[in-house]
């Protein structure tokens, strides 16, 4: 909630001074509960809970042991644990970069052929991914990535058999592949986002421009970027968050193999609550997931309203 | 337009969110219900189903019919039975078993990995049942890996906990098409032959193995297993496996069992992309004949027999001297009891039914492919002689009569398998692990997954 100019709140506040103010302010509860029980229940509870959890060592069963924040120990010295922090964070480059600079280029494509059926197919094409569910999407993509699937055989056919390999098999291309799984999961979103601020510029500013000589590279860097600040904002903080908390195309994809490469922290939660029955460890590293994404995710947002002004 | 939220109303909304959180203070597991310990107490008459109508809660693994046909003859057999099961997959009931067994506990419930159930107090004991039917006059093989010590370790001895619906066993399956090729006409029956018929298949050609080891399924670990057995004793595998005090996975014996294992990969026997195939792909890659050799169980054979009828052999995995002992991995397909369960002794009844029963011991050869367990003495169903199934029920008498049953190096605790064997394994394929490194790195996570529980 932002601050807002003076005239416009008591412009707001006028015509509640002839109704008792308790009432007005009850009223306004009784909308919000709903909401704020929702959110209580689904949303604060489990975070309490976990970081009750995470201050135990715990099976999900039997008796536990309080052991402070000795979980939290493990996250940061367990090299398992530490290193698929670190894989999230170079999932960012996949699942944030490559969408936005690609969704920016490719927006700004389709925007110059806007009227042509072509832009439309496009859009639609380029959308598809965000409908598929990601695990449906996991399961194609590790078809294709297969030593035998269509990314080899194209491979071969121009004469690049030299490097085909089992993607999500090999320990250096393994992270990178379902990098790109992500990447084209994200892109579309990316660029309808884009697409649509594009629409919101004042046409007589590229007109300007054009009359002061500029070509189609200045235009798309001194009016398009700029004016689509907020909306790379939108874009990256979504996909940053996307990077962090992977799970589904992991899973499905690689489980996290092989040799621990493509561990992301999603699934190592996972793995640690009920397949090794940590609980407590899980719910340590889910904490520290949860103030990463914030820590990741709030400077981003700052960024965007800076600029708002 | 967003209004400002003063003081006093957020203190409001604070003690809402702090009300619901209320709950949250008890340290977690204090209030969840303690099952008791189940001990065994003596029964006067066998227990069995009676005649009044009765539903009993199941919970199996989706796709194995095994399971599903015994209980519908079972209620043909005893129509007042019926049968509410619920299906999943074996990873699910993997992670859903504590909390399942707790809070909903069925009457039979396929099992994964049972030390930590048991240290929970979630399964019957069923000591006395095994009294009342006679089960600890069967061959003790049969019900070793299914008891358990105080508190859940070790296993191997102690309480019975859980019966298998038949027993399960591992070898090497090969394509009798491709054998024909590399002119081998009978199984190998050293390592110094198995060695040689890799070696011509390669130079042929051929795929010498097909194996999985992709995701978070290490499938390295069938031959590698069978390697061990062929370099040493069984006897410490088991007490490794078993959580036996003081027992390491890194001896010198197991050293050279990897070390051939690596021999084996660095030597292009497996698939160059074996650390991105998982079962699915292996299995129809070897009924497609894309390979000679596949470690996999018996828990195929009526598929195999099904999908390449007459084109596959079977042979266990030869030891490494000529007329050497033989040895599998042979596990029973495990059921039990949640400790809670509302018909116990029908469960129980059903279970001894599945072992002696004349019809359910022809259903398990026929639609599991495995030896059913029972009395040593107990009828057994026969089996056309040119299956692949009539070989794997005749390699498990001849792992019966070495004594050569070994449970599966992954059930050793319940996270060994996708936290250590399978990234270790997937490392060694890739040149970045050594044996003797992998031998260390297991055995360090078995010692930390010991200490955690």
């Amino acid at each position: 909630m932002t601050a807002h100019p003076a005239g416009g709140r008591s412009a707001h506040r006028r015509p509640a001074r002839s109704r008792p103010r308790r009432a007005r302010g009850l009223a306004g509860w009784l909308f919000v509960l709903p909401a704020l029980a929702f959110y209580a229940v689904f949303v604060l509870r489990p975070v309490t809970l976990t970081f009750q959890y995470s201050l135990y060592d715990w099976n999900g069963i039997g008796a536990s042991t309080w052991v402070g924040l000795a979980n939290y120990g493990k996250v940061f010295t367990e090299p398992d644990l530490f290193d698929s922090l670190v894989n999230a964070f170079q999932l960012i480059v996949f699942f944030s970069a490559v969408p936005v600079v690609l969704g920016l280029a490719i927006a700004a494509t389709i925007r110059r052929i806007a009227a042509s059926r072509l832009a439309l197919v496009a859009r639609t094409v380029l959308f598809l991914p965000q409908v598929i569910p990601l695990v449906a999407a996991g399961i194609a993509w590790s078809w294709l990535l297969a030593s035998t699937g269509v990314v080899n055989q194209l491979l071969t056919l121009v004469g690049l058999g030299g490097v085909t390999r089992a993607w999500l098999g090999d320990f250096a291309t393994a992270l990178p592949a379902v990098g790109m799984i992500g990447a084209w999961v994200l892109l579309g979103l990316c660029t309808l986002l884009l697409l649509a601020g594009m629409s919101k510029i004042d046409p007589a500013l590229y007109e300007a421009a054009r009359l002061d000589g500029a070509g189609p590279w200045r235009e798309f860097v001194s009016i398009t970027v700029p004016s689509l600040r907020q909306e790379i904002a939108v874009c990256v903080t979504v996909t940053v968050i996307a990077a962090l908390a992977s799970f589904d195309i992991i899973y499905i994809a690689t489980q996290g193999g092989p040799g621990n490469t493509t561990m992301v922290p999603g699934l190592q939660i996972f793995y640690l609550a009920f397949s090794e029955r940590e609980v407590g460890t899980a719910s340590a590293l889910a904490m520290v997931l949860m103030l990463l994404v914030i820590a990741c995710a709030l400077p981003i947002q700052w960024f965007a309203k800076d600029g708002n002004k | 337009m967003a209004r400002r939220v003063r003081p006093g109303r957020s203190g409001a909304a604070l003690m809402i969110a702090l009300g619901t959180l209320a709950a949250a203070c008890a340290a977690p597991g204090s209030n969840s219900p303690q099952p008791q310990a189940t001990g065994a107490s003596p029964m006067s008459a066998a227990p069995a189903c009676g005649s009044a109508p009765i539903t009993m809660n199941g919970y199996f693994e989706t796709g194995f019919p095994l399971p599903k046909a015994l209980t519908a003859e079972f209620t043909k057999q005893h129509p007042n039975v019926t049968w509410n099961i619920r299906e999943d997959q074996f990873a699910v009931i993997t992670q859903n078993a504590p909390r399942v067994l707790a809070d909903n506990p069925p009457d039979l419930m396929r099992l994964p990995q049972v030390s930590e159930l048991v240290k929970d107090n979630l399964l019957k004991n069923l000591d006395s049942y095994a009294a009342a039917f006679g089960w600890d006059k069967w061959p003790a093989s049969q019900l070793e890996q299914l008891r358990l010590g105080q508190g859940g370790r070790p296993r191997g001895e102690g309480s019975l906990y859980a019966l298998g619906l038949n027993m399960s066993m591992t070898g090497l399956f090969y394509n009798t098409k491709l054998a024909a090729q590399i002119g081998m006409s009978t199984p190998p029956t050293t390592l110094a032959e198995l060695d040689q018929a890799l070696e011509k298949a390669k130079k042929a050609g051929i795929t010498p193995i097909l194996q999985f080891n992709g995701g978070a399924t290490g499938g390295l670990a069938f031959p590698l297993q069978n390697l061990m057995a062929s370099y040493g004793p069984t006897a410490p595998i088991n007490d490794w496996i078993f959580q036996k005090p003081g027992a390491t996975i890194d001896t010198p014996s197991n050293l050279q069992a990897v070390q051939h294992l690596e021999k084996w990969i660095k030597a292009g026997y497996f698939q160059k992309d074996v650390n991105a195939v998982d079962y699915a792909t292996m299995m129809s890659r070897f009924i497609d004949g894309q390979g000679l050799f596949m470690f996999n169980g018996d828990w195929e054979s009526g598929n195999l027999d099904k999908q390449m009828a007459g084109g596959v052999g079977f042979s266990l995995m030869p030891p490494a001297q000529q007329g050497g002992k033989v040895a599998a991995m042979s596990a029973p397909l495990t059921f039990g009891i949640a400790a809670n369960a509302k018909n116990a002794d029908c469960a129980a009844f059903f279970l001894n039914w599945v072992a002696t029963d004349k019809r359910a011991r022809e259903i398990g050869v026929e639609i599991g492919g495995s030896r059913p367990v029972g009395p040593a003495d107990a009828y057994m169903p026969d089996v056309s002689s040119d299956t692949v199934t009539a070989s794997t029920l005749a390699a498990g008498a001849d792992i019966a009569k070495d004594d050569g049953a070994m449970d599966f190096i992954a059930n050793a605790t319940g996270a060994i398998y996708a936290k250590s064997w399978t990234p270790n394994l997937q490392k060694l394929v890739a040149g970045q692990q050594t044996p003797e490194g992998l031998l260390k790195a297991v055995q360090s996570d078995y010692a930390g997954q010991l200490e955690g529980n």
